[in-house]
């Protein structure tokens, strides 16, 4: 082994410098071992071996000393080229003092709570098994929250809202897929008109379809409370959906309020719609597939569909579907194909009537329960489910599995309709037109059905959507209930015109 | 109030899908995506108990109470004296050492080295052999620095009759104690046992304490605060770097010393040995933080730190509510610069009770104070500054004793809330030197490290503990 040696008299580098520089030099092939120092007596000991190669130089502890060992000569050379060139350089300025003066994001909500003074909701969507313990630091924070998150106990359901009403506060969720307050969008909402509808849903895509289709009239909305799927469950009890009726009903900017739930537990329901009584405005209750109650409020009416519900809210009618829907000639199955869970139960409301048994994951009878379609049967699937989104984007994002199913569906000879329901708006696909039509447009016997939840105001633009969906081929209806009922009209061959 | 909600627009929070977050802002609305990821270190279990002590004020009231403690502390050098004379509870035959209580079979090898060095000074075994079989007998009792009032930088290894620096807290009594430092190299400290190494802590025991003692007892009390302070605003942080504070005791020392009528022979070489030696105040720093920090223990249903500490094999830290039970995990491998000839396969695990100056705020802490050693936090003075504003994140408050010029006098962030590492999984850095993994070799580094989430966890549960024990609401 060789040693090279560099002496800078007079040329002081604190030792950090100095093991930076030492670490560069070591890190050149053919380098074995490198060392700079200031030729203190200690330094030239701990360098055994550099040092005493510097020794003829009578170098001392205002001089730097740096060694390289190696085989290779012209190889040192060059690393103390390097070296001296390192030195000579400085440091180049990396990051600035004022670079580093811009705060660091929060980390937590206790920590956030100073950097957004009036912080007043947490919008909670992190992995379930962390969004029970996120909410209940937002309570004790003293914020209401949204917990968009899944895949949260109900146990734990029923202790964030308990804790929730003993301190005053709201808590829209688990497994809230939308709201909208005082105008800001929360989770996958779209941009609506605001207006003087209050709305309050435990179904996410029940009340992007009811506010949307309210816009879509004319009217607009004053607040949309998600209050979570299982809210209206014996369990839970209706707490978030009954705080909800209570806060609306002394909200000056509402008029009109809007209830939204599949069918919720017997004892509930009574409550809920006792509270509705209270409200002290006109009210619509829809229970997507529930009996209509019996005895309703004097001023609660009815709606057996979200279309309905949403016309009953603006003072409107239930646009028609129109007169003619296309024939399948010698086909008579229904295949629909869901990203709404909401949407794929009220459509077997609509279809079932009409068609008879539906098949499903999400089934009206759970005697029709089937996990994929089997063939030979009508059936309606929510690829929303857990079942089909573990570990994959959820439809609304994602539309490849759809497409595949729409294939399949389309090679069955028995098959006369794919009914489909298209979400707009935040967090859903940035054009779900486009990764649908080729799909649709390679369809050869069956008719493609469907319908578009969002608003013109939206990202991807309702009419957009909406032109390029015709364009492709598909019957494209107002609402789901609408689209639903002409794809029923389709399988039970009562197609008309061309 | 019910209702709030829907007056006016919410200022929103957001955690998780950063869309949600951009949809808000495009709109107009107050939105701040939070920067969010598992607490307490995924545990769903500890991450509810976490929850329960967010915004509790049974905790708060408790950390304002231990915090204003610290705050009012006011240490100053008053003296020298022997451990066996000045630490409660030193035996005879003990040896203390850094960090959590650790036996001799578990002990790292420069503690043992150490050790081993500590009985040949005592004069308890006459060779290396004779104390390597004391040691093993179970002859010597062996326990945390800690537990004694005191603390040591790497091994901590104190025996009865070494001379301790006496740091007291004017303001409510308490003392603490730390060893009179060796110097570079070859040192017991890092684990060093030859003859030299003995000799030379004979002759401060025997030389230096003398005049040490002498010079304070002409000066009186030094505050320690005021001098640390104006360190800061010479480029010191007090741990890593004490070029400034070692200079400034230097400086405070001499005239008493000359006065005293010590021996001059003894004068002149103890100021030419404290003048070889930059990091000569360390052991003061550590002790003044010590007596800063007992200050505030024993609060109950308080979540502040009152101690980090490595024995070389595990990083324990004590909080205030918990007094001297110790929540530990394995000591990391220090990401450091290396001296020529040596790298992270040479490193012993990290050690030493130094990491009392984090605990109080100084050192990594305060590592805006000290663009000359930034180099260990990534290399520009701008991230020296984020490493501070960093650990601004975890503490309970600012120590208005410590400002640093480079953020216009801001006060350094000091005492750290538990609650606040496990919430947010910003781990309190520590700067820190680098001991060789065999006895004797010495510093063969320095970098900074990190103290684990497992200790911040393990506290949180039990102040839960303590909470749920108390039949009290948390809330």
């Amino acid at each position: 082994m060789a040693v090279e040696t560099l002496l800078r008299r007079g040329l002081y580098r604190d030792s950090v410098s100095l093991m930076r520089l030492a670490a560069a030099l070591e890190a050149r092939p053919g380098v074995a071992r490198a060392s700079a120092a200031m030729a203190t007596p200690a330094n030239l000991e701990m360098l055994t071996g550099h040092g005493a190669a510097a020794d003829g130089a009578e170098a001392g502890a205002n001089d730097l000393l740096i060694a390289v060992e190696g085989e290779d000569r012209d190889v040192l050379a060059a690393a103390l080229d390097e070296a001296a060139a390192l030195l000579e350089g400085g440091d180049a300025p990396a990051a600035s003092v004022a670079g580093a003066a811009a705060p660091p994001r929060p980390r937590s909500l206790a920590e956030a709570m100073d950097a957004l003074p009036g912080a007043s909701l947490a919008l909670i969507s992190c992995p379930g098994e962390y969004a029970t313990a996120e909410a209940m630091k937002a309570l004790r924070l003293g914020l209401d929250a949204m917990i968009f998150s899944d895949n949260v106990p109900v146990a734990d359901e029923v202790a964030l809202k308990r804790e929730a009403e003993a301190r005053g506060r709201l808590v829209m969720g688990p497994d809230c897929g939308t709201a909208i307050v005082g105008g800001v969008p929360l989770g996958f909402a779209n941009r609506v008109r605001r207006g003087t509808v209050g709305v309050v849903g435990a179904s996410g895509t029940g009340i992007q379809q009811v506010t949307c289709l309210i816009d879509r009239l004319g009217a607009g909305i004053s607040h949309a409370i998600g209050t979570g799927g299982r809210d209206l469950s014996a369990e839970v009890g209706g707490t978030t959906t009954l705080r909800a009726l209570a806060m609306l009903a002394g909200d000056a900017g509402t008029e009109t309020v809007v209830l939204v739930s599949k069918p919720p537990d017997d004892a509930v329901m009574r409550r809920v719609l006792d509270a509705a009584a209270g409200v002290g405005k006109p009210a619509v209750a829809c229970f997507v597939g529930a009996d209509p109650p019996r005895e309703l409020p004097a001023n609660v009416r009815a709606a057996a569909t979200l279309d309905e519900a949403a016309a009953l809210a603006a003072g409107a009618a239930v646009p028609s579907d129109g007169a003619d829907v296309p024939r399948a000639a010698g086909r008579s199955r229904l295949v629909g194909l869901f990203s709404g869970g909401t949407f794929c139960y009220e459509a077997q409301t609509v279809a079932t009537p009409v068609l008879g048994r539906i098949l499903s994951n999400a089934p009206l009878d759970p005697g029709d329960a089937v996990d994929r379609d089997p063939g030979g049967a009508h059936v309606m699937l929510d690829l929303g489910d857990d079942a089909f989104t573990r570990g994959r984007p959820h439809p609304m994002i994602d539309y490849g599995p759809r497409l595949e199913r729409i294939r399949n569906a389309a090679s069955a000879p028995d098959t006369a309709a794919i009914l489909i329901d298209v979400v707009l708006g935040t967090g859903a696909h940035e054009d779900p037109a486009a990764a649908l039509a080729p799909a649709i447009r390679a369809l050869d016997g069956p008719v493609a059905v469907g319908s578009v939840c969002g608003t013109e105001a939206d990202p991807q633009c309702l009419s957009r959507q909406e032109a390029a969906l015709r364009e492709a081929g598909m019957v494209v209806a107002g609402s789901n209930a609408g689209a639903a009922r002409i794809a029923a009209r389709i399988a039970a061959g009562a197609g008309g015109g061309p | 109030m019910i209702g709030d909600i829907l007056k006016g627009a919410p200022a929103v929070l957001n955690l998780g899908v950063g869309a949600f977050a951009e949809a808000i802002g495009e709109g107009g609305d107050a939105v701040l995506d939070i920067d969010w990821r598992p607490p307490a270190g995924g545990s769903r279990e500890a991450g509810m108990e976490l929850a329960s002590l967010v915004n509790c004020p049974r905790v708060e009231a408790a950390n304002r109470d231990a915090f204003e403690r610290f705050l009012a502390a006011d240490p100053a050098v008053t003296g020298i004296g022997s451990a066996i004379d000045v630490l409660p509870g030193m035996g005879a035959r003990t040896i203390l050492h850094a960090g959590a209580p650790v036996g001799w079979e578990d002990m790292c090898g420069p503690m043992r080295g150490a050790v081993l060095g500590a009985i040949l000074f005592e004069g308890w075994a006459d060779d290396l052999g004779a104390a390597r079989s004391l040691a093993e007998s179970g002859g010597i009792e062996f326990d945390s620095c800690h537990h004694h009032g005191a603390v040591g930088p790497m091994s901590g290894v104190t025996s009865p009759s070494m001379p301790l620096w006496i740091v007291e807290n004017a303001a409510a009594g308490n003392a603490a104690c730390s060893g009179l430092n060796e110097g570079l190299g070859k040192v017991l400290r890092f684990g060093a046992n030859g003859p030299e190494v003995i000799e030379r802590l004979r002759w401060m025991r025997d030389g230096l304490a003398g005049v040490l003692r002498r010079a304070l007892g002409e000066s009186g009390p030094i505050a320690l605060k005021p001098l640390i302070a104006q360190a800061l605003h010479m480029g010191d942080e007090a741990h890593n770097r004490n070029a400034a504070a070692t200079s400034l005791l230097i400086k405070r020392l001499i005239p008493p010393a000359l006065r005293s009528g010590a021996d001059p022979d003894h004068v002149a070489r103890s100021f030419a040995f404290m003048a070889g030696n930059d990091h000569f105040f360390i052991n003061l720093s550590m002790a003044a933080c010590k007596a800063m920090l007992d200050a505030a223990r024993g609060v109950p249903f308080s979540s502040m730190v009152t101690a980090m500490a490595r024995n070389g094999v595990e990083f324990g830290i004590q909080t205030s509510a918990t007094g001297d039970r110790w929540f530990t995990a394995p000591a990391p491998i220090v990401d450091g610069l290396y001296f020529s000839g040596f790298g992270k396969a040479d490193a012993a695990r990290d050690i030493g009770d130094s990491a009392i100056a984090e605990t109080a705020g100084l050192g990594g802490f305060a590592m805006a104070a000290a663009p000359a050693i930034v180099r260990f936090v990534g290399g520009s003075a701008g991230e020296a500054v984020a490493a501070t504003r960093e650990m601004r994140r975890i503490t309970i408050g600012e120590n208005p004793a410590f400002t640093l010029p480079i953020l216009d006098f801001a006060a350094a962030p000091a005492g750290i809330d538990a609650r606040k590492v496990a919430d947010s999984g910003v781990l309190p850095i520590v700067n820190t030197g680098i001991a060789h993994r065999d006895a004797g070799v010495g510093q063969i580094g320095a970098g900074i490290t990190a103290a684990p989430m497992a200790c911040f966890v393990q506290a949180v549960r039990a102040l839960h503990r303590e909470l749920a024990g108390e039949g009290s609401d948390p809330a």
